[in-house]
């Protein structure tokens, strides 16, 4: 219901935002360059204070130190929760960066301690005239080389997950088992693009603990669970279609979003978080211990964000492209060694000491690849 | 600047228009300089400065009673627990901001997308935290959605139905209950609404109430207050300074009920009409006689003083007790329940008139209490039979609800406890 009062409100507004865009540049004449300038975040276990709540378009660097008692999270949200940035696991005590490139628009920068609940959000406005990192012509045949790479993965994800919903259907059970870690490559291989749409992820991926009280637990764990402990999927059509729904649905935002490099360089270190949390733990696929095909995968993705990234990194960052290219082989060398058949040796296969020594090669790949974003918003 | 508080924002607001009148630039430069110090109060007296939001007790129990209330209760309708779970830590969020001052919202009343409805309703911009509290509860109703049964604390059974009471069900019960108590009653409307704002969909507010001037001390500190009968009201409050006593009659102990409850306490909510144009004239001796204290300086009809202990054993010329035996004072004296005390925290109410030009008035009665069927039961049986005041008054509404401990912090949410 717009009224003349309305309408001068509107006005007014307008003022203001013409105001902004003229004092934030001026403000910010370093340019775009706005990596070098970082944005400090507090966070306590009730407190998340960030720096500024204004913003120039463009890449920034948030340092998150968490002060409380709880590890904490922070995020930074577009509308409808859209993650455009994350780190998670921030322990008490540590500090962590975190480099993100915003276009202008409304955002929350928002921190989660106990990484429950709707967090405590700040308001983030970024104005400015922005420069899109893919301007760089380099940047933008990275971005368009790596979602030629999602699309590839993704069409025969659909394929795999087809046929393992279609056997769990069927109660195929040992083919549906054959199947599990088969489909999963394709989804851990691109998972940090899925992780953008945070609703979708938990519904395809949730451990049973990850499950909010008063959620149902779908996915694939959860059918993982009914195939290796109950032994009976009679129950999981329902299921196994909204596993394949959910796959649908997440392949066709995936293609059609738009990625900023930062986001690839990002993506291949929280792959190799994944791998650090989740794989060598043996807690993402703690029925079937199939993790060492999700390690694989995550190492794969991980490897071809960067790969993406490469003529840019050769071009501004020769020698951390030789360390990378170092370790990544070393970490493959030390996977390649439990490999078994097609496929890769059960997690409980593995000894104290073989885990000890992926752990130490997954630790010496991400701390290089953890400067790669950096390098990229330069 | 992380959240950005309404009392910067206003300053912010007089700084845009100002702008805007001259040719619109550095309107939000105010807002980056965190608000035009100018148009900052600089008083910070503590009926405008905010209450902590965690703690091991929810807060607006004992919070010295503010002056205001905006009490609400609401049905469920959503059949799904994750959307419920999903409110209550969207309010949870909510509660935390407006509690310390802020917008319901991150991006407040005019910080958001100008093609988008605000996130906070704005009546509030400019407005002080006002020691607004938000507490919550949950009414037995709730227990029979979501295979909550088994969790049902005894002690929120529902009230048995006592004498005289002539409850309308439109304005009773509820399964969730809100108290916003706060010193500007604009705070606390606005935290209630913006609170019923983000439940369309889940819940349906069942019915509203507003109260002004707080009926009862819950600090040593405050005077006591008076009802619209004039009379000095919760002289023998539970008081935050009674340390020992809150813990036997108030919070909720290991043991008592499902662990979700420890820390928590109950609450019976009773709207009390109050026929106050025949109260008007009854002679004073009536009246005092009937509360069984002196109406000028609330003594009992034994004492001089305020805080003097009732001698319910005294006896005047007559031979008949000082302290009537239908007197309020004695039917509701410890010493016949068994020493069972309430933490009383009522406001006064006026909603207009009833259309035969009297008053719609009276008490709207809170008592927070570790279990209502040892504490506010019997002592309502004792006033429900034989109280001389009940020809002056009508209990129109009734509820009972549970309300949980304190949050821990950020992380933890309304409810977390029940439904984890």
């Amino acid at each position: 219901m717009r009224t003349p009062i309305t309408a001068a409100v509107a006005v007014l507004a307008l003022g203001g935002l013409t105001g902004l865009t003229a004092c934030s540049s001026s403000e910010t004449s370093s340019g775009t360059d706005g990596a070098d300038k970082k944005i400090a975040v507090a966070a306590t276990d009730t407190e998340c204070k960030v720096a500024t709540a204004d913003l120039a378009a463009g890449t920034s660097t948030f340092t998150v130190t968490n002060n409380g008692s709880k590890v904490t999270e922070f995020y930074v949200y577009a509308a409808g929760d859209r993650v455009m940035g994350e780190v998670e696991n921030i322990v008490p005590g540590l500090t962590r960066d975190m480099v993100v490139e915003l276009p202008p628009g409304m955002y929350e920068a928002t921190c989660k301690p106990g990484m429950t609940g709707k967090g405590i959000r700040n308001p983030l406005k970024v104005s400015g005239e922005h420069k899109p990192l893919t301007d760089d012509a380099q940047l933008a045949e990275a971005v368009a080389g790596y979602k030629r790479y999602v699309k590839s993965q993704s069409d025969v994800l659909l394929v795999k997950t087809k046929e393992f919903a279609d056997a769990v259907k069927a109660g195929d059970i040992d083919k549906a088992k054959q199947l599990y870690p088969v489909a999963r490559t394709y989804w851990e291989r691109i998972e940090p693009v899925a992780e953008i749409f945070g609703d979708l992820d938990p519904a395809i991926d949730a451990r049973e603990n990850d499950v909010a009280e008063g959620e149902e637990w779908t996915g694939f764990h959860r059918i993982e669970k009914d195939l290796w402990v109950k032994k009976n999927v009679s129950g999981d059509g329902p299921l196994a279609d909204k596993l394949m729904a959910d796959v649908t649905t997440i392949v066709e935002k995936a293609n059609a979003t738009e990625l900023s490099p930062v986001q690839l360089a990002n993506g291949a270190k929280e792959l190799l978080d994944e791998v650090a949390t989740g794989k060598i733990t043996g807690e993402e696929d703690r029925y079937s211990h199939t993790d060492l095909w999700d390690f694989d995968a995550n190492l794969q993705g991980s490897k071809a964000a960067v790969q993406a990234l490469r003529p840019v990194l050769e071009e501004r960052a020769p020698d951390l492209v030789k360390t990378l290219d170092a370790k990544f082989a070393a970490a493959e060398q030390a996977l390649g060694r439990h490999r078994s058949g097609d496929g890769w040796q059960l997690h409980t296969e593995l000894s104290k000491d073989d885990l000890r020594l992926l752990s130490d090669a997954i630790n010496a790949l991400s701390e290089p690849i953890s400067k790669v974003a950096a390098v990229v918003a330069k | 600047m992380s959240g950005i508080s309404r009392r910067k924002l206003f300053g912010l607001g007089a700084a845009g228009v100002a702008a805007a009148g001259a040719v619109g630039a550095g309107a939000l430069a105010g807002r980056s300089l965190g608000g035009d110090s100018a148009t900052v109060t600089s008083d910070e007296s503590s009926a405008s400065a905010p209450v902590p939001f965690y703690g091991a007790h929810q807060a607006g129990i004992t919070t010295p009673a503010q002056d205001r209330l905006h009490f609400v209760a609401l049905d469920v309708t959503t059949e799904k627990k994750a959307e419920l779970v999903e409110l209550l830590q969207e309010w949870t969020a909510a509660a935390a901001r407006m509690t310390q001052g802020k917008d319901a919202g991150t991006f407040g009343a005019v910080g958001g997308d100008p093609e988008a409805p605000p996130d906070d309703t704005g009546e509030a911009l400019g407005l002080p935290a006002s020691g607004l509290t938000l507490t919550i509860g949950f009414g037995p109703s709730l227990f029979d959605k979501f295979e909550l049964a088994d969790r049902r604390p005894s002690s929120l059974a529902d009230l048995p139905a006592f004498p005289g009471d002539a409850l309308i069900p439109e304005i009773s019960g509820g399964d969730i209950c809100i108290q916003a108590c706060a010193h500007d009653p604009q705070v606390a409307v606005h935290a209630i609404r913006n609170l019923a704002r983000l439940g369309f969909g889940k819940v349906a507010v069942r019915y509203s109430q507003l109260g002004f001037g707080r009926t009862s001390s819950t600090s040593r500190a405050q005077a006591t207050p008076r009802n619209l009968m004039g009379f000095k009201d919760g002289t023998a409050n539970l008081k935050l300074e009674d340390t020992e006593m809150l813990r036997e009659h108030l919070w909720a102990a290991p043991g008592d009920g499902p662990a979700w409850m420890d820390g928590g306490t109950y609450l019976v909510t009773r709207k009390i009409r109050m026929h106050i144009e025949t109260w008007d004239r009854a002679p004073l001796s009536e009246q005092e006689a009937i509360f069984g204290r002196d109406k000028g300086v609330g003594a009992p009809l034994t004492g001089r003083d305020e805080f003097d202990e009732p001698d319910l054993a005294k006896t005047g010329s007559d031979g008949k007790p000082v302290i009537a035996d239908d007197s309020h004072v004695r039917l509701a004296h410890p010493s016949l329940h068994g020493g069972a005390r309430i933490l009383r925290r009522g406001y006064n109410y006026v909603d207009g008139s009833d259309g035969l030009g009297r008053l719609d008035a009276g008490l709207f009665f809170m008592a927070y209490q570790r279990d209502p069927h040892k504490q506010f039961v019997p002592i309502q049986q004792a006033l429900a039979a034989k109280d001389s005041l009940n020809e002056y008054i009508k209990h129109v509404s009734s509820g009972i609800f549970a309300c949980p401990p304190g949050l821990a912090d950020a992380g933890d949410y309304w409810g977390n406890s029940l439904f984890a």
